[in-house]
């Protein structure tokens, strides 16, 4: 079976992760109510998409 | 020639994926919408939109074929009697798919599918107006054109490409808007 050769430095192990990033989510804000929501998706606040009732408003 | 479609089957097996659509279209047929993972509901958007083809023609023959899909007889009398009739204008186009989101569990994307329940003349409306206005400014700046001809030859050269880009202007602006 392969096995790593030499133990891997903190430097190394800690370089590699600085690399886990999370990506922002991006928002735009609502027409409907101005709150911010996902583009191309129905508004979780008051459940609209293109000024059209979609979903029942969540919470 | 329809392209297969790539990638695996949902459900894991041809047939299981056929017996997901089939229910799915029995759903939508039977409620109007259904909410739905954003995979389904784009596979699923083809094939109801050939069943709703089929129920428009409306003889027996399109609707023994429906009922090969959706087995159950009410569903497809609902769909032959009261929704074909909604959708004999419309060219097509007769179900929407709108993303809502990630389900809670498995943060699946979401989606509601639906039939098209808006008459077609809204869109039509909206377009009308563009195309009334762009003629509209035209004479008006024909007008203007003849009386300068007689001044000076090179003035309504000028006005006009000034007359020509207005409207054009305002077409586009009337676009954004709609």
């Amino acid at each position: 079976m392969a096995v790593p050769k030499r133990k891997m430095s903190r430097s190394n192990t800690r370089s590699r992760r600085s690399q886990w990033k999370a990506a922002a989510v991006s928002l735009v804000s609502c027409p409907q109510c101005r709150s911010p929501k996902r583009p191309h998706m129905a508004c979780p606040t008051c459940g609209t998409y293109n000024r059209r009732q979609v979903i029942e408003p969540s919470a | 020639m329809p392209r297969p479609t790539k990638g695996a089957r949902l459900g894991g097996s041809p047939a299981h994926e056929k017996l997901i659509l089939a229910n799915l279209a029995t759903q939508l047929f039977q409620h109007g919408r259904i909410k739905t993972t954003e995979a389904k509901a784009k596979r699923l958007r083809p094939l109801a939109e050939k069943l709703i083809t089929k129920a428009k023609k409306g003889d027996m023959h399109n609707r023994r074929q429906v009922l090969t899909v959706v087995r159950d007889k009410s569903v497809v009398h609902h769909l032959f009697t009261e929704i074909a009739p909604t959708f004999a204008e419309r060219p097509g186009g007769y179900t929407r798919i709108t993303k809502v989101g990630v389900r809670k569990g498995d943060a699946a994307p979401m989606a509601v599918i639906e039939l098209v329940s808006e008459p077609l003349n809204q869109v039509r409306v909206a377009k009308t107006p563009v195309a009334e206005a762009a003629p509209a400014p035209a004479p008006a700046a024909a007008e203007a054109v003849e009386e300068t001809t007689e001044e000076v030859t090179e003035a309504p050269a000028e006005e006009t490409a000034e007359a020509t880009e207005a409207p054009a202007e305002e077409t586009e602006d009337k676009k954004d808007n709609a």
